[in-house]
């Protein structure tokens, strides 16, 4: 397990800060820089946590420098009014199962690309990797008709189609995004030791054994890093469910927010308090896990 | 276990990698022949269940759009009603199609707007960054943070800044323009509020890049007495040739696909006309027009496919062709 780490560590060593003779620093200059542009940076965030924390009357009254009018109303009055209880179920009916069969196959895909040789081995992942960055929108009419075709039993969709059901939605999310991970998978199984596998093939492991038993408990930093981005990801995921979902009530989080706005006005406070509200999940991902998402974005490096 | 995978082109490591890899083909260790039976159908659906995914689900729709854009068809028809045209749908979209030129245009200018600013400006912060300063964590949080949102969440938390009547922006300038919806400024609103998203994004992935570029390589270079930003740009920047590429690909790709933002203002409608926006507009509007939609997402595909070539070209340079 050592000589693995060392390995995958070796190419990407930090540098230490440098800091030497004949330097010309500008410290305060750069300093100044970076503070100044990271409160620009988190403007919009801030402004919008503090709005939502505002009742619209006030603010309409004295205006949006003023401070005052503080109230809890626009979380409890966007959460029923988005019917966000119901989005955010929804979102985890399909992140969680697109999340883990996205892993699953990605794993067993990049298994078998790095593990063993033939001949259409690189073509194969050329073609994963290449399908994660067509523009999904190009693919919208076929996969709009098939899904208008499929037939699904009842139980799954009364309309007996693909069309506006979760499992539509999930298997979508599962074809896009396994390209990604089997790319960033297969690399990570590529600097595996082979001694690994010919040992156990000696001692009588089947490919099975060797997947489960070996391969996958050595690639959990990555199967962790991807889960995390991969959930962000696909929580994120607006164009397939504004397209291929009708009923509302099916709408994933991401969508709910178009509830709070009114035809002919919008109460600003609420769409913030909205935002926050969905902005939560991921920012609470962000903060919690945030090695394993940057990881899992620099591993591959690709993510359009 | 903090270790970051190796970028599958990350720019040229320091001392030559121990254990690369380095050309030692011993056995046939990843010979497919000498699998027995279980073995071969393990293998085989390990391959087939994933591949059927990708191949129905994109590869398939992806030739389906191509073969329909030639074709007029209302999508709810059978098949047998797609009556095929020739190169129709391309020339009615290019000469009668009034949103395509201004769509095509936004487009451009999304790319070259995100290539420009957000990116230098990404670079510029890794760039900082990578010097390990005081308070790095406070930095980084604060650029990286609009990434984990989605493009739709982004649209909206933007509006409390570009709201007519009450807005952030109007309120400090004392202004009363509708940010959002008028047509002479509402895609440069929209450019903002997607940079905003796309520089913590590259200064990500160029941190990233920097931390595998060779010490000595910086190192040798002051010594010299290269100034630090002809360090960066004589010797940092060209090493890292491979990251460049990719960030170029990333960008373009995502000035291609962008969709969520302007669907969520107004559908891609009154000056913030994007390709993909109008995809979706001819597929899921009142009048579904397949063909002419499929010949839209056939232009997408065309140049996303040329990017994603050259993406493939970078990132696979050095594959040993599976296992080694």
């Amino acid at each position: 397990m050592s000589a693995v780490i060392e390995r995958t560590t070796s190419r990407t060593v930090a540098s230490p800060p440098i800091s030497g003779p004949g330097r010309k620093h500008r410290p305060w200059l750069m300093y100044t820089l970076l503070v100044f542009l990271s409160l620009v940076w988190l403007l919009p965030l801030v402004y919008a946590v503090m709005q939502s924390f505002r009742d619209y009357q006030y603010t309409s009254v004295f205006g949006y420098f003023s401070l005052g009018g503080w109230t809890l109303d626009n979380y409890s009055e966007a959460w029923e009014r988005g019917n966000f209880a119901q989005g955010f179920v929804n979102s985890l009916i399909i992140t969680v199962p697109a999340v883990l069969l996205t892993l699953a196959f990605a794993s067993m895909f990049a298994f078998v690309l790095s593990r063993f040789s033939f001949k259409l081995n690189l073509s194969l992942l050329a073609l994963f990797t290449a399908a994660n960055l067509l523009p999904p929108q190009a693919l919208l009419v076929p996969v709009f008709r098939m899904y208008l075709e499929a037939p699904v039993p009842e139980w799954i969709n009364p309309n007996g189609n693909l069309l506006n059901t979760h499992l539509g939605l999930v298997m979508v999310n599962v074809a896009f995004q396994t390209g990604f991970c089997t790319f960033v998978l297969s690399n990570y199984m590529k600097t595996l030791p082979r001694e690994m596998y010919e040992a156990a093939e000696v001692d009588g492991a089947s490919v099975w054994r060797q997947f489960y038993q070996l391969t996958l408990p050595l690639v959990k930093p990555a199967l962790a890093a991807l889960a995390v981005l991969q959930t962000t990801w696909i929580y994120n995921e607006f164009f397939w469910a504004t397209v291929l979902l009708q009923d509302s009530t099916k709408f994933p989080i991401t969508s709910s927010i178009n509830n709070l706005r009114g035809q002919f006005f919008t109460d600003i406070n609420l769409v913030a308090a909205g935002s926050v509200i969905i902005a939560i999940p991921t920012l609470v991902v962000f903060f919690v896990l945030r090695k394993q998402f940057v990881s899992g974005l620099t591993m591959g490096s690709t993510k359009g | 276990m903090s270790s970051v995978a190796p970028a599958p082109a990350s720019a040229p490591s320091g001392p030559a990698s121990p254990g690369g890899r380095g050309g030692r083909r011993k056995k046939k260790v990843g010979d497919l022949g000498k699998l027995d039976v279980r073995d071969k159908v393990v293998v085989g659906l390990f391959l087939a269940i994933p591949l059927v995914f990708v191949l129905v689900l994109v590869v398939f729709p992806a030739i389906a759009s191509v073969v329909l854009s030639f074709a007029r068809w209302d999508g709810i028809g059978g098949l047998d009603t797609i009556d095929f045209i020739g190169t129709k749908n391309y020339n009615d979209i290019i000469s009668i199609y009034p949103p395509f030129w201004p769509a095509v245009q936004n487009n451009v200018v999304m790319l070259l707007f995100l290539f420009t600013i957000p990116t230098g400006l990404g670079i510029f912060l890794a760039v900082l960054l990578d010097k390990e300063l005081r308070f790095t964590w406070f930095y980084q949080t604060s650029y990286f943070m609009p990434v984990v949102l989605s493009l739709a969440l982004v649209g909206f938390i933007w509006q409390l800044i570009y709201s007519r009547d009450q807005g952030l922006l109007n309120a400090v300038l004392g202004t009363e323009i509708d940010w959002y919806g008028d047509p002479s400024v509402n895609f440069y609103s929209v450019l903002v509020a997607t940079g905003w998203r796309h520089t913590g994004y590259i200064m990500l992935i160029y941190l990233a890049g920097l931390k595998g570029v060779d010490n000595a390589l910086r190192e040798a270079a002051l010594m010299d007495g290269c100034t630090e930003t002809q360090t960066f740009f004589k010797v940092v920047f060209p090493v890292m040739r491979p990251i460049n590429i990719i960030v170029l690909v990333i960008t373009v790709i995502e000035s291609l696909r962008a969709f969520d933002i302007v669907w969520v203002i107004n559908k891609g409608r009154n000056g913030l006309e994007l390709i993909a926006a109008l995809v979706t507009q001819n597929v899921s509007g009142e009048a579904s027009r397949i063909g002419f939609a499929s010949a839209l997402s056939t232009i997408m595909l065309i140049i996303s496919t040329v990017f994603v070539i050259i993406y493939l070209r970078v990132v696979m340079k050095d594959e040993p062709g599976g296992a080694r």
